[in-house]
């Protein structure tokens, strides 16, 4: 059953699609550049010490996002 | 002359075609933001010569960052446009491509980093791209050459669909169609590098690891350092060039004005290449036999990590602590630059998104980021006294970075933005890239460095033997001795540290210091104004107002610092 989560509570390790991206234009149209935007499959990577940036894939790439985005990102997570 | 712009997405390797097409050598590296002005060089199509401008990468024509602007700008200019795309991840560069097509200029397509997609199971079906984008597509590996001659034989074929502007949404869902008609994947194995990839981010392992790669880096510098100096360049300067010197000494008799210049003072009867300080002997010494290895040691350690793609790597890693410091993990790669030269350290800020940012990180850099001819200096001079006092110089000058990051991160108005970074993937660097990098720092270092030292070295010289130093020594007096405990005439040492801080610090070996003497004197200097070179950059960078306010920051911290360690040791 998907469960709709910010990418910040998401597993190292867990896989899902981004349903939204919350957030003004600044930090939406930044997230787009790097294809963070609904419909996009995703798999947490890592996430680092007190709230440091999470690693996610897309794709074949590799983006890093600081703590504070992870909480804007909505991913329907496979659980 | 017709113009020709390469545009892509950062750490596509527009830099490498660039090197390739033109033979003008630019700085390449595998992280994203390696270059942020833009260069230009020339080259031929079908017998015509045409200038080719290596653009910074951008992701859309929306800007976000000053050298996104930049790119942006240069388009209007633009005759023709290389696209560069990375094969391993065409469903981010397309999107870039189709906002070319959406412009009025005529396109074509270079599908980079074949190799790399053909090992990753990545199949791309060319004719079909072709025909779905209407320009030209040809797949190349820009580090080895592979498809460049067909590139640029196809350049005239660049060509405009007259592509409906569209709006983002649209644009995006039409990448996914053309990449879902072009691309078939073919599973596969995790690789070694992706595995050790995912470990340099992850807490545990990652921490390990950097705390690792830090280590091996600085030994290796050092081995590499000193074996160059002590089997190298010693023996060089004591067997062939001294027998030359001394006897060029006879002939100008020591003592005249000449002998001084040229030759400098005699220890005991002899020249010593340390001490003398004249335009031969001193001179050519120190840039040559002291500094040059460790430039050379430092950059061949810094490319290798800079082409594996570890940097990123670090930034993710130490995000949260730059934080703190009012800055995001990418900034720890100016700090690192700048650990060779604080000129490209400083420069290399612009890809930071706020003036503030901008501001903190630069400052820092100019005054708690020793370069990597001072470091050599301070191996030199200060590690003869012993280990303990070259740590107290790096662990004051690491205390003085993080602090001034705090502080100016709690006094200046604003907030750190968020990091968002690509991580590229771990490659294998190409030996022969690597080389060639190496060897354009080294000429870099060597035509900036060696006129400006000699420049030092002979102002030194004409200063003292007319006693004008006598003048400003005696003015400086209170400050020298009262706060740092130095002789008065180590100011004429922080005076020439404005040319090169490294000429300044082979001065102050000549002053008969003692160890903790020279620690202070050694600390100050590396902190107290920026070299000439670092100057004009900041200025260009920060602006009058803002350099200013940065060098206040500077001798504030100085004199407090120097004082404290006077104090205390």
């Amino acid at each position: 059953m998907p469960e709709r989560i910010p990418l910040a509570d998401m597993k190292n390790g867990e896989m899902g699609k981004i349903v939204e991206v919350l957030g003004g234009g600044g930090v939406q149209n930044r997230l787009r550049a790097l294809r963070i935007m609904p419909g996009v499959e995703i798999k947490r990577v890592s996430g680092t010490f007190s709230h440091g940036p999470v690693v996610l894939q897309i794709g074949n790439s590799q983006t890093a996002l600081g703590f504070g985005v992870c909480y804007k990102v909505i991913v329907e997570a496979d659980r | 002359m017709k113009k020709i712009l390469l545009m892509g997405n950062p750490n596509v390797g527009k830099s490498a075609v660039f090197s390739r097409l033109t033979g003008v050598r630019v700085m390449a590296s595998n992280y994203p933001g390696t270059t942020v002005g833009f260069t230009q060089g020339f080259m031929k199509v079908a017998g015509e010569r045409m200038c080719l401008v290596d653009v910074p990468g951008i992701y859309g024509l929306e800007t976000t960052s000053k050298a996104e602007e930049i790119a942006v700008e240069m388009l209007n200019e633009g005759d023709v446009v290389i696209n560069v795309v990375d094969a391993t991840n065409i469903e981010r560069s397309l999107h870039l491509t189709l906002h070319l097509l959406e412009q009025n200029v005529p396109v074509i397509v270079a599908l980079n980093i074949w190799d790399d997609a053909r090992h990753k199971g990545i199949k791309i079906d060319v004719p079909k791209m072709e025909e779905l984008l209407g320009v030209p597509v040809v797949p190349t590996v820009a580090v080895s050459g592979e498809g460049l001659k067909e590139l640029v034989s196809r350049i005239p074929e660049a060509a405009n669909p007259s592509v409906k502007q569209r709006a983002e949404e649209e644009r995006w869902t039409e990448v996914g169609r053309i990449a879902s008609e072009v691309q078939s994947l073919h599973h596969r194995h995790h690789t070694i590098l992706e595995a050790l990839g995912d470990a340099s981010v992850k807490p545990f392992t990652g921490l390990a690891l950097a705390v690792l790669v830090m280590f091996a880096s600085f030994q290796i510098v050092r081995f590499v350092g000193e074996t160059l100096i002590a089997h190298l360049f010693e023996p060089l300067f004591n067997n062939l060039w001294l027998p030359v010197i001394m006897k060029l000494s006879a002939i100008l008799g020591p003592g005249s004005f000449l002998h001084t210049i040229v030759i400098g003072g005699l220890i005991d009867g002899k020249v010593d290449f340390v001490q003398s300080f004249g335009l031969l002997t001193t001179g050519l010494f120190v840039p040559v036999a002291m500094v040059l290895p460790y430039v050379f040691a430092f950059y061949l350690v810094l490319g290798f990590l800079e082409d594996f793609g570890y940097l990123p790597r670090l930034a993710v890693l130490l995000d949260t602590m730059m934080h703190h410091m009012g800055l995001h993990g990418w900034a720890v790669i100016p700090s690192l630059l700048g650990l060779g030269c604080n000129v490209p350290g400083i420069m290399a800020t612009r890809v930071l998104e706020s003036r503030r940012e901008r501001f903190i990180a630069a400052t820092i850099i100019s005054i708690g980021v020793p370069c990597a001819a001072l470091q050599a200096m301070i191996w030199g001079l200060l590690g003869e006294r012993g280990g303990k006092y070259v740590l107290i110089v790096y662990l004051s000058l690491f205390i003085v970075w993080i602090t001034l990051g705090l502080v100016l991160n709690i006094v200046l108005k604003g907030l750190s933005p968020t990091l968002i970074m690509e991580v590229p993937p771990y490659r294998f660097p190409s030996f022969l890239v690597l080389f060639k990098k190496l060897w354009m720092r080294m000429h870099e270092f060597l035509k900036e460095a060696l006129p400006i030292v000699l420049l030092g070295v002979a102002a030194i010289n004409i200063l003292y033997f007319f006693r004008i130093f006598d003048f400003i020594a005696d003015l400086a007096a209170p400050v020298m001795t009262r706060v740092f405990g130095l002789p008065k005439e180590a100011v004429i040492a922080l005076a020439i540290g404005f040319l090169r801080k490294d000429v300044a610090i082979g001065m102050l070996g000549t002053l008969g210091l003692t160890a903790k003497q020279l620690t202070v004197a050694v600390t100050a200097l590396a902190m107290f104004f920026p070299c000439i070179a670092t100057f004009i950059v900041l200025f260009k960078e920060l602006g009058v107002r803002d350099t200013l306010k940065s060098i206040g920051i500077m001798l504030l911290t100085t004199l407090l610092v120097g004082g404290t360690l006077n104090a205390i040791l």
